[in-house]
C-alpha cells in the first residue's frame, strides 16, 4: 500500500538555523504514528510542513516529499489548501484559543464543509450536528450554537477534532490534543481518535508525553534537537528503548514506580520522613462560597513538618481555592485555618503579615506572578528580609540552590525557558526559608522532562530544609510520585483521602477509581484502547 | 444597558450644566455676556432677563434652564436674532455630510491599507506606515491646504469653496478622513497582525482557508476591536476637524456657526453647540458600545 505522507531528510530552517536537521518518516493509511520529544526538538514544525504550514519565514528543504501520492514541490497554494483538511485534519492543542473565539464552534465546522465543498449549502446544518454527535457531544443542537468559551475543555477538544475530520480526510494530525485537559477527559480524547483510526483514518500524533501515545500509536519516533534519535514499533521503544534519551523521557514520567527514584537520573533518593507530632498547617470544615456556587465545601486537613499532601481533582473542583485558603489569601466561610496550631485565618491583615513568610506559593505560570520589569535578582531579593549587602549574595546562594546559574540574577523573566522560571519562582518562595510551600500545579505547563527537573528540586529541596508541601495536581502520576498522603477533590468536596499509596492502590470511591483508570501507562497494556471504548 | 444610557444620560447633564455654571462664573453682567456683540437695547435686555430668569434666586434659574433643554428649547440667540435650534438646523445638513463621508473615507482608507499589508513584506508594510504617521502627524488644516493648491488651484478638477454638489465634499472629506485613517490603519494592522498569528489561524489555515478568507472572516473581527475602543477619539477628532475644515473649505456647517459664535461672543449659540457634541458623543459611544456586543459576544457572558 503506498504511503500517505513520505517525506525523506527534511529540513525546516528559519532564518538560517536549522530546526529540523533530517527528518525521514511515513504515514500508512490507517496507522497512528506518534511524533513524541520536548518543546524545541521541531516536532510541530515536522507535522506542519507536511501540510505546508511550516510558518512565515520557513525554508523546507527535502530529499523525497510526498503527499498524497504526489510530490509535494510541485505543489500550487491552491493544490495546498485542497490537501488542508481535505486530505488532512489539523487538531491542534486548546480548543479554547485553537477554534475561532468570536464564532460559534457550528460556524467553524461548516466553515471547512463550504471551503472543501463537501456538503451542499442545504444540507450543511444537518451535517454540523451530525459531526458533533459523531465527536460525542452531546445535544449538538445547543452546542452547535455556542462558542469556545461557554463549552468545557473536553466539549471544545471534540468540537475541534469534529472540525478537523468535517471534510473525512484519510489523515488527523494531531499535535499534543490532550495537552492541558483532565486525566479522565484526556483519556475520553484519545479514545476519540482511537476509534477515528479504528474506523480508517491514519493519525500522526504529536506529544511531549511518551505515556500519553503508548496506548494509541503503532511506530514511535522520538526526537530531539530536530533530529530522530529513535523509532520502532511502540511496544518495542518502550520496552526496550535503544537510545539514552528515550530511556531518560520514560524514567521521566512520574508514577508509583518512581516514588524513591530520582526522575532525571533514575537514581535512588531518600524521603524525608515526616514528623507527624508537629502539625504545621491545618484546615478544619473549610467551605468558601462565590456567589450561590460551594466552591469548597467542608474540607478538612493536617499537614506536618516534612510532609506533602497531594491534592487532586479535575478543573472546578475548588483545589486552587483551597490553596488560596491555606496561603490566608481568602478567608473561610466556615472553619478554620491553623499555622502551627495557632489561627492563621480571621485574623487581622497586621497581625497575619509578619507570618507571611512561613507560608509560600510556587505557582503553575510563574510569568504572571513575576513583574516583567523586573530581573530575576530583583524578584528573589524581593520577599528577602536581610541587610542590603547580604541581599545579593543570598539571591546567588538562592539560584545555586534551584540549579541556575549567577547570571540568571541579571536576566528578565521573559528571556528564560518554563522550566528556568519555575526554577527562579521556586527559588523566590524558599527565600524567606518557609515552613510550607503551597504547589498549585507547579509542573502542569510543563514537558514531561522539564517537569522531572522540577520535581527533583522540589524532592531535593525538602530533603534538606524538611519543608511541609501542599501539592495540587491534576496529574495522578506527579501526586503519586511527590506526594505522602493524598486528598482527592469532587465539586468542592473531599471524596477519598489517606495514605497515596493505598488510596490509589485501593480507590474506594467511584471517582477516584475512575481517575486512577484514566492515567495513561507509558508501558503498552494488554488491553488497548479501541473503538468500542470511544464515546 | 440600562445602566449604559443612564451614564449616558449624566454625561448630557453634566455637560449642560458645565456650560451653565460657565456662563455664570463668567466674568461681568450675565446680560451682557449673553447679549455679546449683539444689538443693546433696554427691550432686549427686558426679554433676556425674562427668558432666562434672571430676576429669580439662581437655584431657579438652573432648574428652569434644564427644563427648557429638556422640552428642546435651546434658547435664542440675540446677535443673529433666531432661535438657537433653528440657527443650528439650518446648518447641520452639511456638517452630517462631511463627517460622515469623512468617516467612512478614514474607515476605507484604514480598512484597505491594513487587510493590504498586514503580515506582507517588509517594504509594502514599512511604506504604509509612513503614510500612516505622515496622515497622523500633519494637521488637518495643512493637508486641507496642500489639497486645495494642488487638486483645485493647480489641476482644477474640484470647487474651491461651498457646499454644492458631491464635487465639494471629495477635498473636505479626504483632509477630514486622511489623520482618522493613519491612526485607524495602524491600530487595524496590529489587530489583524495578532490575529494572524493565533493559534485559531493555524487551524483555519489547516482547514484550506486562502489568506483572503482568513483574514475576512476570522482576523478581521478580532482586529475590529480595538479600533471600536478607539471610538471615542475618533468622534472628537471628527467633530473639532469639522471647524477648521469647513472654514478652509468655505463651506457652511456648524463648524462655522461655531466659529462665528465663539469669536463675537454668542454665549447662547456656544452653549447649545457643547450640548449638541455631548449628545453626539453619548450616541456614537453608546452605539459602539452595542457593536463592541455583538463583535465580542465573550464579554456578554
Amino acid at each position: 500500500m503506498t504511503s500517505l505522507v513520505t517525506v525523506e531528510d527534511l529540513r525546516v530552517s528559519f532564518t538560517g538555523s536549522d530546526v529540523v536537521r533530517g527528518v525521514s518518516l511515513s504515514v500508512a493509511p490507517g496507522e497512528c504514528v506518534a511524533i513524541v520529544g520536548e518543546s524545541g526538538s521541531g516536532k510541530s514544525v515536522t507535522a506542519r510542513a507536511l501540510l505546508g504550514l511550516a510558518g512565515p519565514g520557513s525554508a523546507v528543504r527535502a530529499a523525497a516529499f510526498r503527499v498524497a501520492g504526489r510530490d509535494a514541490f510541485a505543489f500550487t497554494p491552491a493544490d495546498w489548501r485542497r490537501l488542508r483538511g481535505g486530505f488532512a485534519g489539523l487538531v491542534l492543542q486548546d480548543a479554547l484559543v485553537s477554534l475561532d473565539p468570536l464564532r460559534t464552534v457550528g460556524a467553524e465546522i461548516a466553515e471547512v464543509l463550504a471551503t472543501h465543498d463537501v456538503a451542499p449549502r442545504g444540507r450543511r446544518a444537518e451535517r454540523v450536528l451530525e459531526l458533533l454527535e459523531a465527536v460525542g457531544v452531546p445535544d449538538p443542537a445547543t452546542r452547535a450554537g455556542q462558542r469556545p468559551h461557554q463549552l468545557s475543555g473536553g466539549l471544545r477538544q471534540r468540537a475541534l477534532i469534529a472540525s478537523a475530520i468535517a471534510a473525512d480526510p484519510p489523515l488527523i494530525i494531531a499535535d499534543e490534543p490532550t495537552t492541558a485537559l483532565d486525566v479522565t477527559v484526556q483519556a475520553q480524547i484519545l479514545r476519540l481518535l482511537a476509534g477515528r483510526r479504528a474506523a480508517g483514518t491514519a493519525l500522526l500524533l504529536i506529544s511531549h508525553d511518551l505515556a500519553v501515545v503508548a496506548s494509541i500509536a503503532d511506530r514511535v519516533l522520538v526526537m530531539k534537537d530536530g533530529r530522530v534519535v529513535e523509532e520502532g514499533p511502540t511496544r518495542d521503544v518502550l520496552a526496550a528503548p535503544a537510545h539514552a534519551y528515550t530511556r531518560t523521557l520514560l524514567a521521566a514520567v512520574p508514577s508509583a514506580a518512581s516514588r524513591s527514584t530520582r526522575l532525571t537520573t533514575g537514581e535512588p533518593r531518600g524521603r524525608p520522613t515526616p514528623d507527624r507530632s508537629a502539625q504545621v498547617l491545618a484546615g478544619t470544615g473549610l467551605t468558601r462560597s462565590y456567589g450561590p456556587r460551594r466552591v469548597v465545601d467542608d474540607v478538612s486537613f493536617t499537614l506536618h513538618a516534612g510532609e506533602t499532601l497531594g491534592v487532586v481533582g479535575e478543573s472546578g473542583s475548588g483545589k486552587t481555592t483551597l490553596a488560596r485558603l491555606a496561603l490566608g489569601l481568602l478567608e473561610p466561610d466556615a472553619g478554620q485555618v491553623t499555622l502551627h496550631r495557632r489561627p492563621w485565618s480571621h485574623r487581622r491583615e497586621r497581625e497575619r503579615r509578619p507570618l507571611r513568610p512561613r507560608v509560600q506559593l510556587v505557582s503553575q505560570n510563574p510569568l504572571d506572578s513575576f513583574d516583567p520589569r523586573h530581573t530575576v535578582g530583583r524578584l528573589i531579593a524581593e520577599p528577602l528580609r536581610v541587610h542590603r549587602d547580604a541581599r545579593h549574595e543570598r539571591v546567588l546562594d538562592l539560584l545555586a540552590r534551584v540549579g541556575l546559574p549567577p547570571e540568571t540574577a541579571a536576566r528578565h523573566p521573559r528571556e528564560l525557558s518554563g522550566g528556568q522560571r519555575q526554577r527562579v519562582a521556586i527559588a523566590r518562595a524558599l527565600g524567606p526559608r518557609p515552613d510550607v510551600l503551597v504547589c498549585d500545579e507547579p509542573v502542569s505547563a510543563l514537558d514531561v522532562s522539564i517537569q522531572a527537573q522540577v520535581l527533583d528540586l522540589l524532592a531535593d529541596i525538602q530533603t534538606e530544609y524538611g519543608t511541609a508541601m501542599v501539592f495540587i495536581s491534576h496529574d495522578l502520576g506527579v501526586v503519586h510520585h511527590v506526594a505522602d498522603r493524598v486528598l482527592v477533590m469532587k465539586d468542592g468536596r473531599v471524596v477519598e483521602e489517606g495514605d497515596v499509596a493505598e488510596v490509589f492502590a485501593r480507590p474506594r470511591h467511584p471517582y477516584t477509581r475512575t481517575l486512577v483508570d484514566s492515567v495513561p501507562r507509558p508501558v503498552p497494556s494488554p488491553h488497548r484502547l479501541d473503538a468500542a471504548g470511544a464515546a | 444597558m440600562i445602566r449604559r444610557l443612564g451614564a449616558g444620560l449624566a454625561v448630557l447633564w453634566a455637560a449642560a450644566t458645565a456650560s451653565y455654571v460657565a456662563l455664570l462664573l463668567a466674568p461681568g453682567d450675565t446680560v451682557d455676556i449673553l447679549i455679546g456683540d449683539g444689538a443693546d437695547t433696554p427691550e432686549i435686555r427686558a426679554g433676556i432677563i425674562a427668558e432666562w430668569g434672571l430676576d429669580r434666586p439662581e437655584i431657579v434659574q438652573y432648574l428652569a434652564y434644564l427644563w427648557r433643554l429638556l422640552h428642546g428649547d435651546l434658547g435664542r440667540s440675540y446677535q443673529l436674532q433666531r432661535g438657537v435650534g433653528e440657527v443650528l438646523a439650518g446648518q447641520i445638513g452639511p456638517t452630517v455630510q462631511l463627517t460622515l463621508a469623512a468617516a467612512a473615507t478614514g474607515v476605507a482608507l484604514a480598512a484597505v491599507i491594513a487587510i493590504g499589508t498586514a503580515g506582507r513584506g517588509r517594504w509594502p508594510r514599512a511604506a504604509a506606515s509612513a503614510a500612516e504617521l505622515v496622515s497622523v502627524s500633519v494637521p488637518p488644516f495643512l493637508i486641507g491646504i496642500v489639497l486645495l493648491s494642488v487638486f483645485s488651484f493647480t489641476l482644477g478638477w474640484f470647487p474651491v469653496s461651498g457646499a454644492e454638489g458631491p464635487a465639494a465634499l471629495v477635498l473636505p472629506a479626504l483632509a477630514l478622513g486622511l489623520p482618522i485613517a493613519g491612526v485607524l490603519g495602524q491600530v487595524l494592522r496590529g489587530g489583524l497582525e495578532r490575529a494572524l498569528e493565533q493559534p485559531f489561524a493555524v487551524t483555519a489555515r489547516a482547514r484550506g482557508l486562502t489568506e483572503r478568507a482568513l483574514v475576512a472572516r476570522h482576523a478581521l473581527r478580532h482586529a475590529l476591536l480595538p479600533a471600536v475602543t478607539m471610538a471615542g477619539w475618533f468622534t472628537g477628532a471628527l467633530l473639532g476637524g469639522a471647524v477648521i475644515t469647513e472654514v478652509l473649505f468655505g463651506r457652511p456647517g456648524l463648524g462655522q456657526v461655531a466659529m462665528q459664535a465663539v469669536t463675537s461672543q454668542d454665549m447662547p449659540v456656544v452653549m447649545a453647540v457643547v450640548l449638541l457634541s455631548a449628545v453626539v458623543y453619548v450616541t456614537i459611544s453608546t452605539l459602539l458600545d452595542l457593536a463592541y456586543r455583538v463583535i465580542d459576544p465573550r464579554i456578554r457572558s
